[in-house]
């Protein structure tokens, strides 16, 4: 296990000072998502154009830096894409997190692929790949319009 | 004490964690084991296994005894009368679960009133929270000071006539609180009414006597006293065990089985059914022997000392802030380091081989009133040194100065 591959410079630096924190304006979508084990809190708000495009993507939550990071990283990702668009996103980032070693989305260039990839540390720590997948769970909660809180101990 | 020669009793760390020694300091959660209690669960699965009090050959036979020794151990330890007020359950929780099921279901009615604190570990809140559920008793708060302590005054004014019992932790898991229970019992006394102490995490680090504190119930565990998992104790007066009904129905907690009729074993079996956790509580005997071998006064004043120096040692650190301050306090300690989540904490701190916790550590009614989503705690055990401490105040620097935080 290495700690400098978990706790990657972007990594602090994004949980120190998380980007679109805080609720955008006119949001349309909104999820929170819980995880009960450590106390992790996450709001996404999320506003939705008419053709279904992420026009804003914006989050509040308590928690430690890898979840911090992982949301402020995924607000920034995935503004700008459509509903199709931001799901693969999510399905290729969780798809890394539990199997493969890469970023397969379509959607994403390199640079952005190596912003997310610098997320792949938690895979060395069990404990903590509820931290880093929380947000985007909660995401999808919000795009798919769920009603119910999203709790890391009744998803995979 | 010597403590160097009380932790060579522990194999466990004579094992590397990460390439580093181990620094234990997790015990309120679980306490490792030494090697006696581990050779007598081998043992006993070795040369000694047999169900109990069934059949009539040699091994049920010492099986049975064996069990029925640390039944009185238990008695001796904490200083009850008889040893039918000792039932062993799988934990705690199970045994104040069976508190609160069998004393809800014959004495709360709708509008009954419990009594808690603000320091409770969930369990011991949610078995009375079902009664709320279920029966419509009303649950009140006994509130806490800053300093972690129970306000007594506040808890007496929540005392009336429709108070059915009151529940509280001897010691606190988060703040190491020792909670003044004769005073609590004493304003109970007035009115008659009974009082259920939590004596998770007094068990193993002060001295336990249940009739100089004359409560009704007591509830531990064995696996934080050293002692194997599985092993529930429930101490309570022999007058609540007769009038109390049973808890689990099955096997051995039966006198007689008509298809009519069943009538119930005497104590303290008539709360012991099924097979019980025979190795475990066999076992647990070795772990009152460690504890006896060191004696609780020795102990206590080793305890004491680590954790004056670790709350001397910590204060000192930039940034760390030690939760409560406690008029009388163990070694619980639980704290927050400005600008780092206890989580991150927690793993960086293992990467150097220190093993605390991180979290709400089963108290979120606490936290929420503190104001805190999650606190880190180093928790202090009979095996830890002024080195361990120094251990853990040079990891803590060291995570300061990954978050660039000094």
């Amino acid at each position: 296990m290495d700690l400098k591959e978990l706790y990657q410079d972007i990594i602090l630096e994004h949980g120190k000072s998380p980007r679109n924190l805080g609720k955008c304006e006119g949001y349309n979508h909104d999820a929170k998502g819980y995880n009960p084990l450590c106390g992790d809190k996450v709001h996404i708000y999320l506003k939705l154009d008419n053709k279904k495009k992420v026009e804003s993507l914006t989050f509040e939550g308590e928690g430690c830096a890898i979840s911090l990071a992982s949301a402020s990283i995924m607000t920034e990702l995935v503004n700008g894409k459509s509903f199709d668009e931001a799901k693969d996103i999510m399905s290729s980032f969780l798809n890394m997190i539990k199997n493969t070693s890469e970023i397969k989305s379509n959607h994403l260039d390199d640079d952005q692929k190596t912003k997310l990839m610098s997320l792949s540390g938690v895979k060395q720590f069990p404990m903590r790949v509820k931290c880093a997948t929380l947000s985007w769970h909660t995401f999808v909660s919000a795009l798919e319009g769920k009603k119910k809180e999203v709790n890391t101990e009744q998803i995979d | 004490m010597d403590v160097n020669e009380i932790k060579s009793q522990f194999p466990i760390f004579s094992k590397k964690i990460n390439g580093k020694s181990l620094v234990y300091l997790d015990s309120s959660n679980s306490s490792q084991k030494p090697i006696s209690v581990i050779n007598r669960l081998n043992n006993f699965y070795k040369n000694e296994f047999s169900n109990i009090g069934r059949s009539i050959h040699s091994l049920a036979v010492n099986a049975t005894n064996k069990f029925e020794e640390t039944r009185v151990s238990v008695k001796n330890f904490i200083n009850a009368k008889f040893k039918e007020e000792i039932i062993f359950t799988k934990n705690a929780t199970e045994a104040i679960n069976l508190v609160a099921t069998t004393f809800g279901q014959q004495n709360i009615k709708e509008g009954d009133e419990i009594i808690i604190t603000e320091l409770e570990h969930h369990s011991n809140y949610v078995p009375w929270h079902f009664l709320r559920e279920n029966k419509k008793a009303i649950i009140k708060f006994a509130p806490i000071n800053n300093d972690g302590d129970i306000i007594i005054e506040e808890l007496q004014k929540l005392v009336t006539s429709k108070t059915k019992i009151i529940a509280v932790t001897h010691l606190s898991n988060v703040t190491g609180t020792i909670v003044p229970i004769k005073e609590i019992v004493e304003i109970a006394r007035k009115k008659n009414i009974p009082v259920l102490v939590d004596g998770c995490q007094s068990a193993p680090h002060i001295k336990i006597d249940v009739l100089d504190l004359d409560c009704d119930f007591y509830a531990f565990s064995g696996h934080k006293v050293y002692g194997p998992t599985g092993v529930g104790i429930l101490y309570a007066k022999r007058k609540w065990l007769e009038k109390l009904p049973p808890y689990i129905g099955g096997g051995a907690m039966i006198s007689e089985v008509k298809k009519n009729k069943i009538t119930y074993a005497p104590l303290p079996e008539k709360y012991e059914a099924g097979t019980m956790p025979t190795a475990e509580v066999i076992t647990f005997n070795e772990s009152i022997k460690f504890m006896e071998s060191i004696g609780i006064n020795n102990l206590m004043k080793h305890e004491k000392e680590i954790t004056d120096y670790a709350l001397e040692k910590l204060k000192k650190i930039n940034s760390v802030k030690i939760i409560g301050n406690p008029k009388n306090k163990a070694g619980v300690i639980s704290f927050t380091i400005k600008g780092i989540h206890p989580h991150d904490i927690a793993t960086i701190l293992d990467e150097d081989g220190v093993a605390i916790r991180a979290g709400h550590h089963c108290c979120q009614i606490f936290h929420e009133k503190m104001n805190l989503t999650a606190t880190a705690r180093a928790s202090i055990g009979v095996y830890n040194t002024k080195d361990d401490i120094d251990i853990l105040c040079k990891a803590i620097k060291n995570c300061q100065k990954i978050f660039d935080l000094k």
